[in-house]
């Protein structure tokens, strides 16, 4: 059946997943239930346990749920740790659902699924070996893509049933009390693990870092906490975050960062208390620097800063050009640090942040989201999760959650090496046209036709050009020519939800 | 002898074998683009990039960037083959390196005409242009200058002629004062524009702005630029005060007003405008306008 984004999405993957198709981003206001995790009560006693291996023959059985977060990102140690003493266990028929997958756990993935350890998968995302693994089709069931705020939404509903979620931390006290600020591999906000916190019907602390008891501030509580393991290292601090955050010195970036900064300093979102959404990545990084000349030039505060965080968007905290910084995880070790010092740097859970069955979540108020895309096609719908040769490689992370921002800009070159990074039909949808609003290249910006009111107040900047989306397509296809469709075979290997839990795409294993 | 007056502020140096620099050449807003097939290639890629820049000429749409080649020297192999390619390519301007003598500009005028009628393109169709290298280059700047009707500037290049001049560049430039000052005169006495040298450093954006500002002062059209960063830099220094604009807009009015009036004299508050006044008030509309301080009218775009 064709949804909304006229994606075919096969019955037989309709009627298995119990899911509707994509209709529209609008969510509307339906009373949900959600559910409640078992809890075994104690006086926590015997919380510690000696090693991963006790704690995995304690609570792990065959076909459970289980779940880890990514904060520790390309520096994680305990996810390796966990999943090695599961396969050496040799349990069965387990599903893995983490906040998402980074490279550093594509490995041990492969190898679960290869000894039918691992059968099912939802993530935010996944790269490397692991997506084209599954894109070969190592696994039998499909994979299930959701954003950040759509797990949140599906761990509280339970459509993700979280039997055991193992949880590193880089501190917390005997009872788990835990936060993600202080230790050598402190990462800063705990945004994602929250939720698994939360929901896990028995949850496991793997810490480096017992500190004494009680442990404050504590953003993991110990009424949530069944076991902690203690060992040598949770996770490499070099690999954590992205280091020094440096400022791109690629022209090509800088000139797309520039002219994304002219899109919102000329648009009436532009004004005090306006709030905004950078992510990572050296474009990002450039706008914020940007946008702070322009809030300084123009005298312009923004009421918060929302997601992702990174050193830069701290920096405006600490000038006072920002209010607050509404932070789920944190990009590198300038935010993570100065999460602990700084009482104006909230760390917010992933359903607050960008949960749709909400009483509101804060993208709700978001004003300017600052997105990027490995396609977006003349509907302006963006594909940020499989590759030019239809090969998983990408993750939703908070994309389309974000996307609902009353101005979502989308920075993208025209064109990467020899491929068009605008083209007539995305591989894949992930975020929806509708929540688009413009798009920047380095040769100009293309408005959405449904937003008029954002072309009046664009159409006329100087050094600004606007063309139709249609055009800027044209123009990479005469770049780099128009390449052959890519080969599918007519088997599902991973579906993508919308935020709210309908089907927006499937993706297809991809023909030998 | 001057070719219609155009702003070249900046000439952007693009090494013509790196293929996605030449590709993206043109998102960078540069007055004018110069492909290197000269002394950013090596020997072994000399073919190589010559066909690279051709392919990309007939190819890439680079906007209004007027398009430059610097090809290798008349004492190379190349020599002959990249002028052939360059004018079938329909290359805007060839920059000769290393000049030395109006002769060496008038060998390349002939074969240019050569090139040109072997390739049907019109004749005198193709800019030339002129990089002094050396003490004799500057010594012979006026007649390098007016070699040919088709040159539309000339431009100093300092590391090679610190060298010669057995002298380094410093800071304030000083070794640089004469040469820039010959230079200039030639380029203006022949009604052509005048190029400044690079500035290698791209870490030191004051030392940048402050050499932009002297040459900027000393009436230089603009600067050779080794990376697209520094464009803004130099269109920022170039970029004309409020005050200048208004009153160039006042002239512009007299202008019009003596127009409709059918006289031959402008003037403007009482005073009569002379013909350097009028050409420096179209200079400062040309720049406003290109630093995105008018609108398509003249009118002042207030921030």
């Amino acid at each position: 059946m064709k949804n909304k984004v006229e994606r075919d999405i096969p019955d037989d993957i309709l009627k298995q997943s119990k899911r509707q198709i994509f209709k529209g981003v609008d969510y509307g206001q339906p009373t949900i239930q959600r559910v409640a995790p078992k809890v075994k009560a104690t006086t926590g006693q015997n919380k510690i346990l000696d090693s991963i291996d006790d704690v995995v023959t304690q609570t792990i059985k065959d076909g459970m749920t289980i779940s880890f977060h990514h904060h520790f990102r390309e520096g994680d140690y305990v996810f390796n740790k966990v999943m090695r003493s599961i396969i050496d266990h040799g349990y069965q028929n387990i599903t893995l659902a983490p906040s998402s997958l980074t490279n550093v756990m594509n490995d041990i993935v492969v190898e679960a699924i290869q000894k039918g350890v691992v059968t099912e998968i939802t993530s935010s995302g996944m790269r490397g070996s692991l997506g084209d693994a599954v894109s070969h089709g190592i696994l039998q069931k499909p994979v299930v893509f959701r954003s950040h705020g759509n797990r949140a939404r599906a761990i509280e509903n339970g459509e993700i049933k979280i039997d055991v979620a193992f949880l590193g931390v880089p501190n917390t006290d005997d009872m788990g009390n835990a936060n993600g600020r202080d230790g050598v591999a402190a990462f800063g906000s705990l945004g994602y693990a929250l939720i698994d916190a939360q929901y896990a019907n028995t949850l496991v602390l793997i810490t480096d870092n017992i500190k004494p008891y009680p442990n404050t501030p504590a953003s993991i509580k110990q009424t949530q906490v069944d076991y902690i393991v203690q060992v040598d290292e949770v996770g490499n601090p070099d690999k954590i975050g992205s280091g020094a955050t440096r400022f791109t010195k690629d022209p090509k970036e800088l000139k797309i960062a520039k002219t994304v900064n002219d899109v919102i300093v000329n648009s009436k979102y532009f004004k005090n208390g306006f709030s905004f959404q950078t992510g990572s990545g050296g474009a990002a990084l450039a706008v914020t620097r940007f946008l702070r000349t322009a809030m300084i030039e123009q005298g312009i505060k923004a009421a918060f800063a929302l997601g992702g965080i990174t050193k830069p968007t701290v920096d405006l905290l600490n000038e006072g050009l920002v209010a607050k910084v509404m932070d789920v995880q944190d990009f590198d070790k300038g935010a993570a640090e100065s999460m602990k010092d700084n009482q104006y740097q909230q760390e917010i859970d992933a359903s607050w942040y960008a949960d749709p069955a909400n009483k509101g979540a804060m993208v709700d108020k978001l004003d300017v989201a600052i997105l990027s895309a490995l396609e977006i096609d003349t509907q302006f719908n963006v594909n940020v999760m499989s590759g030019s040769d239809g090969i998983i490689r990408g993750a939703i992370g908070g994309h389309q959650d974000a996307a609902t921002a009353k101005l979502t800009i989308i920075s993208a070159p025209l064109v990467r090496g020899r491929i068009a990074t605008i083209v007539p039909e995305v591989t894949t949808v992930i975020t929806p046209g509708d929540s688009i609003d413009v798009i920047v290249t380095e040769v100009g910006i293309a408005i959405n036709p449904k937003r008029q009111d954002l072309i009046d107040q664009l159409k006329d900047v100087p050094g600004l050009p606007l063309y139709t989306i249609e055009a800027l397509q044209e123009q990479a296809a005469k770049i780099v020519g128009t390449p052959k469709p890519l080969q599918f075979t007519d088997r599902v290997v991973a579906v993508a939800e919308y935020r709210d839990g309908t089907l927006i795409d499937v993706i297809k294993q991809v023909k030998e | 002898m001057a070719i219609e007056e155009k702003l070249r502020r900046t000439m952007m140096f693009v090494p013509g074998n790196n293929p996605a620099m030449v590709k993206d050449a043109g998102i960078f807003g540069a007055d004018s683009i110069m492909f290197d097939l000269e002394d950013a290639v090596s020997l072994s890629e000399k073919d190589a990039a010559r066909y690279l820049v051709y392919e990309a000429l007939k190819t890439v749409d680079y906007g209004r960037s007027e398009l430059v080649v610097r090809i290798n020297g008349l004492d190379t192999p190349f020599y002959h083959n990249d002028i052939k390619a360059m004018v079938k390519a329909g290359i805007d301007v060839i920059r000769l390196p290393k000049v030395e003598t109006a002769d060496m500009i008038r060998n390349l005028e002939k074969l240019v005409v050569e090139a040109e009628i072997e390739f049907g393109r019109e004749v005198g169709t193709t800019h030339l242009m002129a990089a002094i290298e050396s003490a004799r280059g500057v010594v012979n700047a006026n007649e390098i200058a007016q070699a040919s009707k088709r040159m539309i500037g000339i431009a100093l290049s300092a590391e090679d002629y610190t060298t010669d001049m057995k002298t380094h560049r410093y800071p304030d430039g000083q070794e640089l004062l004469y040469a820039r000052n010959v230079i200039l005169h030639a380029a203006r006495a022949a009604g052509i524009a005048a190029f400044d040298t690079v500035f290698t450093n791209l870490n030191d954006e004051a030392g940048f702005k402050r050499e932009t500002e002297l040459i900027h002062q000393l009436g230089f059209d603009g600067k050779s630029l080794i990376n697209p960063r520094q464009i803004d830099l130099v269109n920022q220094v170039y970029q004309p005060l409020k005050k200048e604009i208004i009153t160039a807009q006042n002239v512009i009015a007299a202008i019009e007003d003596a127009k409709q009036k059918g006289s031959g004299v402008i003037s403007m508050n009482g005073q009569m405008v002379d013909r350097p006044v009028v050409l420096r008030a179209e200079r400062v509309m040309r720049l406003a306008k290109a630093n995105n301080l008018v609108d398509e009218e003249g009118n002042y775009i207030e921030k």
